[in-house]
Formats: structure tokens, C-alpha cells, sequence
């Protein structure tokens, strides 16, 4: 009988661990755990681990965790149990990027080396990325992939079916026509949605060369997540000349992507003309109806070496065709920036945003700027 | 419900004779579910066997596969149960025609089990013992599994006008999801958990030997050789699973392939790989992953 007792105990234990180490053991669970070890036999080890991941566990982050509190559980090497899950949980945080991949050490801290990835992580979220080596660019590239757009929407004529708002009065006639004439459900129906064109139009002169391959794989982010959901994201480089690159960017594949970008852009970090092929862009496209009602996001530094005087009426001109416009410059966000250049004189009394683009939390910031536009 | 399911060994013994190989811990975890009477939730990477497993239960048990497939927007009434209102409204019509109609007794005839569609989960509970698939339930809306929850719980659909629908013996539920969303942890909660990984090499041999008998041994070791290769590869947009194996396995057979070469390979990538880019990428890595 004490054995038994014992035995609860000792289960009950190992789920107050589990949740002391991050995994939500409510107390349902506790008790499921209890009746699954009781189906199984507690004699079984293995079923014994095989029940706490079926019942315990809800998500594979926990699995993980319940591994490992159950080989400090059930296998204590040095005596004291409950230690090991304690440590566990204790996040550290007291390096910020690891020097090289190497620097890992032995098994026995593959913990630590995640969780100093986890934070390694979060300090590239906030560098600036013209400050990136070759390897940090990487792994901030596969980062990209959690970044999505949720595409702004304009309110259309046509009205949906809905389960509330408005009696449609056609739908709800025409049902009760079916069922020869006798009453029915009563449909209702409300304004319909359509997702807003985004627009943007990415510097690639010499003095914004350092963040192109960036904003590349940020419009290209764009257009994937946009495509999901049904919007469009289009895409124009600007520079001493305008390019579409929008075609470019519809492949799956990121990098296959920039590189098939970069094949049709012939400006590559050369000059910076922007009011005229800002002009060249409104008169051959935006005017027409790409940037009509769309939210236009201009990639910029702002450094004009034509006229600062076309670049404002064009601005001006933008402005009043489309339904929001966005300058994003990755200087904003750097200490003691101030507004200065000719260009961006010129350009912001026709903007609606002004925001920062150096980095990755800049740019999920931004997508929540065009989401709610 | 024990359905003749004793313990573990057995649940991997029947589902075998299905064709499904079960590992020691799936096989654990169905036996739990059949015997406390918990839905399984089963996660993991596509074409892990998510749905094969629901399929293979219902035949070695031999109990009835009711599915229940989710979609955005899938709602009670496509789900649980709904009134056959054209034949309400025939009924009332006969009555009618046949003169003296008393309203009250009218009005009870409607809501009689006969104008009761039974859509899958009502369908499900009546007809137990059974098994119900859930079939990619992240695929729904949030809003639809509260209305799983009263189910999975007491095993029990309440319809206002008829009464209380409740299962005889609660069916075995099997609920899948490809995590393309974080399920409700209340629905979480009352089930089992279940990752399926992809399996490893030993395995699926074994798998495909067993699900397409045609093909010859050396053929399965080599395909999945090369697909044990693949999923390596982290750039790949889509990694082949199971399912693309067995189908890669089976056109390679069709083809007469006995020996898996370069261009028989590249022929028939089409079955393994369904992207573009991932398709040409393999395709220039194929000669050195032959070689292997």
C-alpha cells in the first residue's frame, strides 16, 4: 500500500517539475498522467515516458522539455532530482552573440547553446543591417521567413453574405422561392473587403547599396505572405532608373528570388536621380492605376543629385493618386539622425509616414504600419 | 471500450495486419486513447501517416471510418447535425391535404429523428463503437472547436428541439493537424498527444515493402536511401514524406526500374518532388547522391 502511495507521489512530483520547468501541467492533466501511467503499468518505464508525452505534453517545444525533466527525474545521477529542471529554467542571457559556431562545448551544454542562439536571435532583430557580416547576414535571412504581411483592405460596392449586418432581401427571397414560397432563414449580408495594392519602390543607388539586399528580401517576404492571402505587393527599384522587378520576386525561393532581381536591375548602385524616375514611374505606371488607392512605401536615404525641387512636386503628386504614402529611411532610427538631406526636405511635407528601416524589428514594425493603412 | 485491445503489443499487432507500422510509442498512445476514452490529437510534418492511422483503426478493427474533413469556415451544421427543412415543409403539406391538421401535434412531427440529417461527428456518436477522424482541425476556425469540445468530452450532441443524442459506447476519435495554427488549449487539453516524426530509415523500408508489395527490396532501400538524404537538406521548400515515397517507389516500379540510376531517377522526380525549385536543385545534386 505504501509502495502505491509512493509511487503517486513520485508522478505527481514529476509533473509539478514539468511545470516548474515552462510546460502548462494543469491539473487535469496531472490526473490523466496518473490514469495513463495506471493503464500502462508504473513498473514500465518506458510507457511510463511514452504516457507523460501523450498526456502531459501539447505542443513539440514541450516534448522537449518533458524529456529532459524526466531523464533528471527518473535517472537522478547526483542525488538531487530536483535541481536539474530548476537550472533548466533559468534562462541565460549573459552573452549576446556566440563568436563562432564552435564555441558550443560538450553535450552536456546544448541547452545553453539554444538558448544562447534564442537571444542571439533577438539581438540581430535590432542590428543595423549594413553592420552584418557575411554569417550573421544568413542567419538573419532565414529570419526573414516569420516576417508576414497582412495586406490593408478597402471597403468594396459589393456586399457579401454575412451572419449579421444588413437583411438582403434578393438572397432571402429567392431562398424562400426554393422552398415554394414558404418562409426561411433570413439572409443578411454586409459591405464586402478587397485586400489594397501595396506599392513599393526600393532605392538600390550607391549610398543605399548597403541595405538593397535587405529590402530585397523584405519586398520579396512582402509579395510571398501577400500572395498568400489574396493581395498583391508590387515592386519597383529606383535609382537612375526604374525597374519592375515584381515578376522576379514571385519565385518561391528567396535567394533564387534576389539573385533573378538583381539580374534586371541595371542600375545597381549607381547614381541617385529620384524625382525623375519617381516621374517616370507615375507617368508610365502609378498615374494609370498601379499606385491609385494603393499604399506606396518609398525605400530611401533620401540623398537626391538631381533636382530636390522635381523630387517634391512628384512626391506632391504621388501623394494626391494614392491612398497613403510611407518613406521608410534605414538613418531614421540611428542616434542624432536628423532630416537634412535635400531630398528628404523636399520629400516629407508629402508623406503620411516617416519610419525607420535599418533593421528587423523596423521592419515588422513597418509591415504594421502598411497593415493598418 | 476495450475494443480488444489489451495493451500496447496488441494495438502494433492489428494495426500490422493493416499494413501499418505502428512504433512502440504510437502504438502506447492508441492503446491509452481506447482505454481512457480520450481523443488522440496526432500533429506532425505532411504525409506522416496522420490520416493513414485513423484509416488503418477503423479496418483492424473493423468499425466504421467516419471523417470528418475541416475547411475555413466549416460550421455546426456541416458538422454535427442539421433539419431536412423541404421535407419538414413536404410533411406539412401531406398533413394538409389530409385535412384536420391539430398544430401542436403538427409541430412535434417536424422535429422527428427522420428529418434529422446527421452530418459526421452526430453521425459518429450514433453509430458507435466507431472511428471519427477529425481531419486537419487547424485548418477550421477557432470558433469550431468549441463545438468539437462538448463532444470530445461527454460524448453527447444536444440538439434544442429533438433532445440529447449520446453515444452507446464513445467512438475512437482521431483528430490531425498540420500546425499551420495553435490549437485551443481547452480542445488540447482533453486529448492525447501525439507527434509523428518521419520515420527512420529501417522503418520505412519496412513501410514501403509492406504498403506496396511490388516493389522489390533493393529498389525500397535505395529510394529511401535517397529521400532519408533529402530530408537532410535544409533548402529544400518541401521535404518528400512518406506518402511521396511510397508513391516514388510505385512509379519507379511502374516504369520497370529495378535499379534506381540517374536518368530513371530524374524521370520520375515529379512523384517526390512538387516544387519547381526544388525539383532543379535536387536534380543538379542527383550523381553525387547516387553515389552515396
Amino acid at each position: 500500500m505504501t509502495l502505491e502511495h509512493a509511487a503517486d507521489e513520485v508522478l505527481l512530483g514529476f509533473a509539478r517539475a514539468l511545470r516548474a520547468a515552462g510546460v502548462p501541467v494543469t491539473q487535469d492533466r496531472a490526473l490523466g498522467y496518473l490514469a495513463a501511467v495506471a493503464a500502462v503499468g508504473a513498473d514500465d518505464r518506458q510507457a511510463t515516458y511514452w504516457a507523460g508525452r501523450a498526456t502531459l505534453c501539447a505542443s513539440p517545444d514541450d516534448l522537449a522539455r518533458h524529456d529532459q525533466v524526466f531523464a533528471a527525474w527518473f535517472d537522478p545521477r547526483d542525488g538531487l532530482p530536483r535541481t536539474a529542471p530548476r537550472a533548466a529554467s533559468r534562462p541565460s542571457t549573459a552573452h549576446l552573440l556566440p563568436e563562432a559556431e564552435g564555441a558550443g562545448g560538450t553535450g552536456g551544454d546544448e541547452e545553453d547553446v539554444v538558448r544562447a542562439a534564442a537571444s542571439a536571435e533577438e539581438v540581430l532583430r535590432h542590428r543595423d543591417v549594413a553592420s552584418l557580416d557575411a554569417t550573421e547576414k544568413r542567419r538573419l535571412a532565414s529570419m526573414f521567413v516569420r516576417l508576414s504581411l497582412r495586406p490593408p483592405v478597402r471597403r468594396t460596392s459589393r456586399h457579401r453574405r454575412w451572419h449579421r449586418g444588413e437583411v438582403d432581401a434578393s438572397r432571402t427571397l429567392r431562398a424562400s422561392l426554393r422552398h415554394l414560397g414558404e418562409p426561411g432563414d433570413i439572409a443578411w449580408r454586409r459591405r464586402g473587403t478587397r485586400p489594397r495594392r501595396v506599392v513599393l519602390l526600393v532605392d538600390v543607388s550607391g549610398s543605399m547599396s548597403a541595405y538593397a539586399d535587405a529590402l530585397l528580401r523584405l519586398a520579396h517576404r512582402l509579395t510571398q505572405s501577400a500572395q498568400a492571402t489574396g493581395g498583391t505587393v508590387e515592386t519597383f527599384t529606383i535609382g537612375t532608373r526604374l525597374t519592375h522587378v515584381t515578376r522576379a520576386l514571385r519565385s518561391r525561393d528567396a535567394d533564387r528570388a534576389i539573385v533573378a532581381a538583381g539580374e534586371v536591375v541595371p542600375d545597381w548602385s549607381g547614381g541617385t536621380r529620384l524625382g525623375e524616375t519617381l516621374r517616370v514611374f507615375l507617368d508610365r505606371w502609378g498615374q494609370r492605376g498601379m499606385a491609385r488607392g494603393a499604399v506606396v512605401v518609398v525605400f530611401s536615404d533620401g540623398w537626391e543629385r538631381g533636382d530636390a525641387g522635381l523630387l517634391g512636386e512628384q512626391m506632391a503628386r504621388l501623394r494626391r493618386v494614392a491612398h497613403r504614402v510611407v518613406w521608410v529611411n534605414p538613418h531614421r532610427g540611428k542616434a542624432g539622425y536628423e532630416p537634412l538631406q535635400r531630398g528628404v526636405v523636399a520629400a516629407l511635407p508629402h508623406c503620411d509616414d516617416f519610419l525607420a528601416g535599418h533593421s528587423l524589428a523596423t521592419f515588422v514594425d513597418l509591415t504594421e504600419v502598411i497593415a493598418r493603412a | 471500450m476495450a475494443l480488444g485491445m489489451d495493451s500496447a503489443a496488441d494495438v502494433a499487432a492489428r494495426l500490422g495486419t493493416t499494413g501499418y507500422l505502428a512504433d512502440d510509442e504510437l502504438a502506447t498512445v492508441v492503446f491509452l486513447a481506447s482505454r481512457m476514452q480520450r481523443p488522440l490529437l496526432l500533429e506532425g510534418e505532411p504525409g506522416t501517416g496522420k490520416t493513414a492511422l485513423a484509416e488503418a483503426l477503423s479496418e483492424s478493427l473493423e468499425l466504421p471510418l467516419v471523417r470528418l474533413q475541416c475547411y475555413e469556415g466549416i460550421d455546426a451544421s456541416q458538422a454535427l447535425y442539421d433539419w431536412d427543412f423541404p421535407r419538414q415543409i413536404l410533411h406539412l403539406r401531406a398533413l394538409e391535404a389530409g385535412g384536420q391538421v391539430d398544430a401542436d401535434d403538427a409541430e412535434k412531427s417536424l422535429y422527428d429523428e427522420r428529418f434529422l440529417l446527421a452530418r459526421p461527428v452526430l453521425a459518429a456518436l450514433r453509430q458507435a463503437p466507431a472511428v471519427l477522424l477529425v481531419d486537419e482541425v487547424d485548418r477550421a476556425d477557432d470558433e469550431f472547436e468549441a463545438f468539437l469540445l462538448e463532444v470530445l468530452s461527454t460524448w453527447q450532441v444536444t440538439i434544442p428541439e429533438f433532445g440529447t443524442v449520446t453515444a452507446q459506447e464513445p467512438p475512437l476519435v482521431v483528430l490531425t493537424s498540420n500546425r499551420t495554427r495553435e490549437l485551443h488549449d481547452a480542445l488540447k487539453r482533453r486529448c492525447l498527444y501525439h507527434w509523428i516524426d518521419h520515420p527512420g530509415l529501417e522503418r520505412e523500408v519496412e513501410i514501403v515493402r509492406s504498403r506496396a508489395p511490388e516493389v522489390s527490396e533493393a529498389l525500397a532501400r535505395q529510394v529511401v536511401g535517397l529521400v532519408q538524404q533529402l530530408r537532410t537538406r535544409d533548402d529544400l521548400l518541401k521535404p518528400p514524406g512518406v506518402a511521396e515515397t511510397l508513391d516514388w517507389a510505385r512509379a519507379l516500379t511502374y516504369l520497370g526500374t529495378t535499379d534506381l540510376d540517374l536518368a530513371s531517377a530524374a524521370a520520375t522526380l515529379g512523384a517526390l518532388l512538387k516544387y519547381r525549385e526544388d525539383a532543379d536543385r535536387v536534380r543538379a545534386a542527383l550523381d553525387r547522391m547516387l553515389a552515396r
